[in-house]
């Protein structure tokens, strides 16, 4: 099992080392303005002089390439740079930052799983019935409306009808635990309502997957109960697709952090992004780039290995 | 193009009998479909209105999209303004209308150019196969370990949104990833028989790609394209809800959302309904018409 987590951290260093190589290059030259210069006209440097120091400062002097080995090598040692218009370090700021939105998307995707994979069982479960094709035509619908418009009515008519808006000052998890939990919980709910659409779907097929096995006919012929079969037999041989499936799902999750924080007005590190892109925040966009980047990759290895766990076949097969 | 392919889909090459019978043929044909495929023809139903009404905008909509008017403000439904009008006392109806068709141009605009750049890609990397496509699924790797949403605020945030940019840059996001679905089936075709025998009466590469394998990918390019189609107008709508669609005055489904209308949404509730009903039915339509059209193109895939 180690031995197997092992092969697949290695595997994905080129990747990781690609992500660098990929998010500073772009940023740095397919951009036609130098976010450097615009951010130094903004900022307090408008003699060339001035200007040349603080390039210095960020280590933004010599060519590119010898700017992305030094960048590299101040990444490796955890350092992301700092942020040119509040100098403060991109390092802490993140680390204070991810809490909040591994907290929206994780919770998100625990709400959402908790609703969809009983309604997608019931929807194999009772087949070409009048609950599946409900569940399965909201399915399409769960994954057609927009996460940020049934975020907006919230807001409308939430101050409509109960004069009720999101507070504005953010309670930390660890601070103020029911504070936080109540401001963040809506926006969790409703971020879990999209991937709930592919999660039924996907719950619903596989299930039906399984209860054409010969082992489900075993279980059945053995005389256990319907309650029995489903939970002990089919839901657990239909996990292995579902743990994909959230993998999947994850760079939409993310992106909704994204948005949500946008809208909720929480201090994640979507609203960090977002921030800095419009400031042409070079190192913020860079750093925060990076996190969703490396996010994603690790889920992967996370997926795999939960593969590992779950299904020893392929563990097996992989030495 | 859809709606006059759809039903030969069905009866395979019907012989011509006289027009006539061919046109009830073809009523037929469109009938058994409708009955097959009940929610995929509603979605092509849906599509179509939507289609039709974004192409024709400025000979249906009742105002221009920009007239503002500081009498009409705010105002709800009404026979003069079917959705209402908005702060400026612009016509919703015309707005959404408009914003439909900026969507839908933008979106299909992308997907075209994201499906060519993924097919072309596809062969090269799937029909050759060895150290080149190694790499190419190396570098799409990389790629896609970056969420879409995510490259595009900060590329669009970068280099300023206007249509042209918002279609390279979606497209640029979107090709990798299609790239990977194509390829594998590529992967697949390239082994068949048939391109044997194209080698063995002497095709080269060129024609061995585009003359054997592209026909024989081609559905799969088609029905990907459709429910790509579904989830690019959605990221469209998220990056206009977020600021970055195209710059106003023109209407932008999700920038009508965005939190600078939302003390208007308060006093015009109906300004928050519109576009998300509209964003919704189109996500909706295309993803049915997409599954309904994979059953048809290739049965194989049928339920997957």
């Amino acid at each position: 099992m180690s031995k197997y987590l092992v092969q697949r951290l290695v595997l994905s260093v080129p990747t990781v080392l690609g992500l660098t190589i990929l998010i500073f290059f772009l940023l740095r030259t397919v951009i036609p303005i130098d976010a450097v210069d615009f951010a130094f006209a903004s900022a307090e440097a408008s003699d060339p002089k001035r200007e040349q120091e603080l390039r210095e400062e960020f280590g933004l002097t010599g060519p590119l390439p010898v700017q992305y080995v030094r960048w590299l090598g101040r990444i490796l040692s955890g350092d992301f740079g700092s942020s040119f218009f509040t100098g403060k370090s991109v390092t802490s700021e993140l680390l204070h930052r991810i809490p909040t939105s591994v907290e929206l998307g994780v919770g998100a995707l625990t709400l959402s799983l908790f609703i969809a994979v009983p309604l997608g069982l019931m929807s194999a479960a009772k087949q070409d019935s009048l609950p599946d094709y409900a569940a399965r035509g909201s399915a399409i619908l769960f994954y057609a409306v927009p996460g940020f418009w049934v975020a907006t009515l919230v807001l409308v008519f939430g101050s409509l009808w109960f004069n009720w808006a999101p507070p504005i000052k953010y309670r930390p998890l660890w601070e103020d635990p029911i504070a936080n939990l109540r401001q963040v919980a809506l926006p969790m709910l409703i971020l879990g309502l999209s991937p709930i659409g592919t999660q039924i779907r996907l719950v619903r097929t596989q299930v039906l997957e399984v209860l054409r096995q010969d082992y489900v006919r075993t279980a059945r012929a053995k005389g256990l109960g319907t309650r029995e079969v489903y939970f002990r037999h089919v839901l657990r041989n239909s996990m292995l697709p579902i743990v994909t499936v959230v993998g999947l799902q994850l760079p939409g999750v993310v992106a909704g952090t994204v948005i949500f924080e946008q809208i909720f007005v929480l201090p994640g590190v979507g609203r960090y992004l977002l921030d800095s892109v419009q400031r042409l925040d070079l190192y913020v966009i860079m750093a925060t780039n990076l996190f969703f980047g490396f996010l994603l990759v690790f889920a992967n290895i996370v997926v795999d290995v939960s593969y590992a766990f779950i299904d020893p076949r392929i563990r097996l097969t992989s030495r | 193009m859809a709606s006059s392919r759809a039903p030969e889909v069905a009866v395979g090459q019907a012989p011509a009998f006289g027009r006539a019978r061919s046109a009830r043929r073809y009523a037929r044909a469109t009938w058994r479909l409708i009955r097959r495929k009940p929610l995929g023809m509603a979605g092509l139903l849906i599509l179509l209105v939507v289609a039709f009404g974004a192409l024709f905008a400025p000979v249906i909509a009742p105002y221009s999209y920009d007239q503002t008017r500081f009498t009409s403000r705010l105002l709800s439904p009404s026979w003069s303004h079917p959705f209402g009008t908005d702060n400026l006392g612009r016509d919703t109806f015309t707005r959404i209308l408009y914003g439909a068709r900026v969507s839908l141009g933008i979106s299909a605009g992308a997907v075209v150019l994201a499906k060519s750049i993924a097919t072309v890609i596809a062969i090269t990397s799937g029909f050759y196969g060895g150290w080149l496509d190694k790499l190419g699924q190396r570098l799409v790797d990389i790629w896609i370990a970056l969420p879409t949403l995510i490259i595009l605020v900060t590329l669009i945030g970068m280099i300023g949104s206007s249509p042209g940019s918002l279609v390279a840059i979606i497209a640029l996001a979107n090709a990798p990833g299609s790239s990977r679905v194509i390829r594998s089936v590529v992967v697949s075709v390239r082994e068949e028989p048939y391109v044997e025998a194209g080698r063995a009466i002497g095709a080269n590469d060129a024609r061995l790609m585009f003359r054997y394998i592209l026909p024989n990918i081609a559905h799969i390019v088609i029905y990907s394209s459709t429910v790509t189609l579904g989830s690019v107008i959605l990221i469209v709508a998220s990056l206009g809800f977020l600021g970055y669609g195209v710059p106003p005055p023109h209407p932008d489904l999700g920038g009508m959302l965005s939190g600078d209308g939302l003390t208007f949404m308060r006093r015009q509730p109906w300004l928050a309904v519109w576009p998300g009903v509209t964003i919704t039915l189109v996500v909706f339509a295309f993803n049915v018409f997409g599954d309904a059209l994979r059953d048809l193109l290739d049965p194989r895939l049928r339920g997957s």
